[in-house]
């Protein structure tokens, strides 16, 4: 096992409650993970389990309040905005939601140079890098003039990859990057995810709600709910022969493009709850 | 290539995008344009004060006092002091003009530099930022400005610089409510994570933001400051050494009686002045807004001719469906072209495809519900028989025999009223039922769709109640009124698996026990394998293929839907074995 690039360890994180002397909401109640460089970590669960919330807090967006978040050998999780932003170039993200995450009002260029120009690389460069980028994710150069209406959520999924790589990070949190995303346009993202992956050894932690994309995607995957990792293991086995009671539910209740398939699915899980209950 | 010909290129690849001629916009509004042209002309009036009048504004001239118009040279006539009116109103105009610009700017600089810090960092700056604003406020400014007089004399400056920190809370809470809306984006998330500084992010991504809101409140605070001036001048509180539109007032009203004509000019030029810069606001915020140019609405003409084709076993029958959507050019932009399906009676119909396919407006429009634009433009929609697009026809069916589940629940109940008040009204209007009756009614559908807590939940807001709980609320206001076809949107898509899993048990239950239709419109595979009896593929606003659950799974004639199948995830090999087997070999 090689040395882990990202590691968790115990984080808490509580978000404070508007109102006088109202104790804060504790979101994540002790995680603990690591990923190793050039592998994805998948982290599943449903809306409210706190998989986005963790991926916020190895970003630095949430507010840790006990344990900690080694990147590198280093503790990251304490660090000001300002000593944080020299991690920028090892650690990127990708968001859900293409339509929110790139500024209306800049084109695509200008997105694309920001992170460049942030680390002070000279004008000369950052064109280079900006059409290399473009290239790298699928897009024709030209498209750096254009503004992000123009595109579509596939194409503007691409361009928000395009910045994530942009400083060549060794970690990218994605998101739920494909949530939004059409059926064929979600299968061609993820193939770019996992092509740029083998090309340039980038770590993801892999941010999801869907089964199949996590198995896909991920070597190992954690399984979240209400805050808490409750199974965690390798890619295939988790999302093929779950073994705790919450993953299987998750598992069951996926329905598969295939009514024979579903029917009987659909008998097991009513079969399954029906047990629960009695 | 030269370092100056790259950072031009450079600029040129990324630099901000400028909305595209947002002066040509207001230019195009006719009021737009009379404001602009009548501010020009007052601004170059101040500048070009001297070059422009031919007597100076403060020689009095005893044989002109309160001359009449057009008297010697004196254009507007003498005041009571036989002074020349027009050289004094051009001349006030001047000090009016710096006035405005010294309360504007000051208010500008005070309030929106502390409503984007503010708005940022929120936390104990913008708490005392916001007792100090409401002190602000609630300080009757004019009475303030009085006050100031004793203290610091006629200096119409410093007053109006003093009226600019009063109005500073104003833009202070504007800025500040803007920024922290566009805080939540997630791009600015994403200029933090690149390692841009605060700075840089609040200049280059925030301000840019919320510059057209502020654009417009200045307008109006010009126009506030320039009343306010004029009000102080009437006072007495002017500067008594240079002519002012206010002071102008002020002699006119002393001599109101020997000459009335003499208020009229300064009122002209202050209610002038003032009604531009509003007007302009106003303009400039409608054209930052721009809502497309879009022609009523045109109804097809054509339709309902194929109705009694309907085969045998329909009981919705879609031929030759086109929508389209006026565009600001005059040419319609379709998005269905020539849609046909019948949805047989007893049966659920998966109307399938990718975003912009157009199968949410295809059962959009066989309830009738196309959004503002939009038109059918040809084909024809029957339910029984009856031609659905007759005027008034989906209306009248529509919440009776045609219902409808939309995709996101929580905006599609009125949080003002509670769940039991939004299903208990439509089962009184719909049926004729007595307040118990539907409350009994609402209870037992409630009970139906496997909520809980019955009595609770009708006492509940929405608000109260999960995504899930309130989807299931929806169903059973969908179902309330015994419809015979139900048109599902994407019912379950905002819901998690698990809820969604749940959701689709009891719609097929429901379905089942009541010998329902339903038109499914989803993007997913494994939804209409769990619901649908016959499928309809879409793309680009036509039908590709369609046949039943089994022929489309099993049997996919068409290379498309063998596309999309094929992109589902499902059976594809886990990365982990994936990786392993790439390692061995």
């Amino acid at each position: 096992m090689t040395e882990s690039l990202l590691d968790v360890s115990d984080v808490k994180v509580a978000f404070p409650v508007a109102g006088w002397r109202r104790p804060p909401v504790e979101i994540l109640h002790g995680v603990s993970l690591s990923v190793a460089p050039g592998r994805t970590v998948g982290l599943v669960g449903e809306s409210g389990s706190g998989k986005s919330t963790l991926g916020r807090a190895v970003l630095g967006l949430a507010p840790v309040t006990a344990g900690t978040i080694r990147f590198q050998g280093r503790e990251i999780q304490d660090l000001s905005k300002a000593e944080r932003r020299p991690l920028a170039a090892d650690l990127q993200v990708v968001f859900q939601d293409p339509y929110s995450s790139l500024n209306p009002a800049m084109s695509i260029g200008a997105i694309l140079a920001e992170p460049l120009r942030a680390r002070g690389i000279a004008a000369d460069e950052a064109i280079a890098r900006i059409h290399d980028l473009l290239d790298a994710v699928g897009m024709p150069s030209g498209s750096a003039r254009r503004s992000p209406r123009e595109f579509s959520g596939g194409q503007r999924q691409r361009i928000a990859i395009a910045r994530a790589i942009a400083l060549e990070p060794r970690l990218i949190v994605c998101d739920e990057p494909t949530s939004a995303l059409d059926l064929s346009t979600q299968a061609r993202v993820l193939d770019l995810l996992v092509e740029l992956q083998e090309r340039t050894g980038v770590s993801y932690l892999f941010i999801s709600h869907n089964l199949a994309v996590v198995r896909r995607m991920c070597h190992d995957v954690a399984v979240m709910y209400r805050g808490e990792i409750v199974e965690y293991g390798e890619g295939d086995r988790v999302t093929s022969d779950p073994q705790h009671p919450y993953t299987r539910s998750l598992l069951m209740a996926a329905p598969v493009p295939d009514p024979a398939r579903q029917s009987a699915r659909r008998g097991e899980r009513q079969r399954l709850r029906a047990e629960t209950a009695a | 290539m030269s370092t100056a010909m790259l950072s031009t290129e450079l600029d040129r690849t990324t630099r901000p995008l400028r909305r595209t001629g947002i002066l040509a916009r207001i230019l195009r509004n006719p009021m737009g344009t009379a404001s602009l042209i009548v501010l020009t002309l007052i601004v170059l009036a101040a500048i070009l004060a001297p070059l422009i009048t031919v007597n100076p504004p403060g020689r009095a001239d005893i044989g002109m006092v309160n001359a009449p118009p057009f008297t010697d040279g004196y254009l507007l006539g003498g005041d009571n002091a036989g002074r020349d009116v027009l050289s004094r109103l051009v001349f006030g105009a001047q000090l009016t003009l710096l006035g405005a610009l010294s309360t504007v700017i000051v208010s500008l600089l005070l309030g929106v530099t502390l409503g984007l810090i503010g708005g940022y960092y929120r936390g104990r700056f913008d708490a005392v930022a916001g007792w100090v604003c409401d002190l602000l406020l609630i300080l009757p400014s004019k009475i303030v400005l009085v006050a100031m007089f004793a203290v610091i004399g006629p200096n119409t400056m410093l007053t109006m610089a003093v009226l600019g920190v009063m109005v500073a809370p104003s833009f202070y809470r504007l800025v500040r409510n803007l920024v922290i809306a566009v805080r939540k984006e997630l791009y600015i998330d994403a200029a933090q994570v690149s390692g841009l500084s605060d700075a840089r992010i609040i200049g280059r991504h925030v301000l840019f933001a919320v510059r057209a809101p502020i654009v417009v409140h200045t307008s109006m605070i010009a126009g506030l400051a320039i009343i306010l001036q004029a009000g102080l001048e009437f006072l007495g509180l002017g500067d008594p050494d240079s002519p002012t539109w206010g002071g102008m007032l002020q002699d006119a009203f002393t001599s109101i009686y020997s000459d009335p004509l003499l208020m009229v000019w300064p009122g002209i030029a202050i209610g002038v002045t003032v009604g531009a810069f509003i007007l302009l606001g106003n303009v400039v915020r409608d054209s930052f807004d721009a809502p497309a140019a879009v022609r009523p609405r045109r109804r097809a003409v054509a339709a309902g001719s194929d109705a009694v084709t309907a085969p045998e076993g329909s009981i919705c029958h879609v031929s030759g469906l086109t929508i389209g959507y006026a565009q600001a050019s005059g040419d319609d932009k379709v998005v269905v072209d020539g849609v046909g399906f019948d949805v047989q009676r007893g049966r659920v119909l998966g109307l399938v495809g990718e975003s912009g396919s157009g199968k949410t407006q295809t059962s959009l429009a066989i309830l009738g519900l196309l959004p503002k634009g939009g038109a059918v433009l040809g084909g024809g929609i029957s339910f029984e028989g009856k031609d659905l697009l007759a005027p008034g026809a989906a209306r009248a069916l529509r919440g009776r025999r045609i219902a409808y589940i939309p995709q996101e629940p929580m905006s599609n109940l009125d949080p003002n009223f509670t769940i039991g008040h939004q299903l208990i009204e439509p089962l009184r209007a719909a049926k004729g039922l007595s307040r118990t009756e539907a409350r009994e009614a609402a209870s037992a559908l409630l009970e139906r769709v496997g909520i809980p807590d019955v009595e609770r939940v009708l006492r509940s807001y929405p608000h109260q109640i999960s995504g899930g709980m309130a989807q299931r609320v929806l169903i059973a206001g969908a179902v309330s009124c015994d419809p015979d076809l139900i048109i599902a949107d994407e019912p379950t898509t905002a819901l998690d698996v698990t809820v969604q899993a749940e959701i689709l048990d009891l719609l097929r239950g429901l379905q089942r026990e009541r010998g329902m239709s339903m038109v499914l419109v989803t993007h997913d595979f494994g939804v209409v394998a769990d619901l649908c009896d016959d499928v309809v593929v879409m793309r680009d606003g036509r039908v590709i293929e369609r046949g039943t659950a089994e022929e489309i799974f099993g049997d996919p004639q068409q290379e498309y839907t063998r596309t999309l199948l094929a992109s589902t995830l499902d059976g594809t090999p886990a990365r982990s074995v994936l990786d392993k087997k790439g390692a061995q070999s």
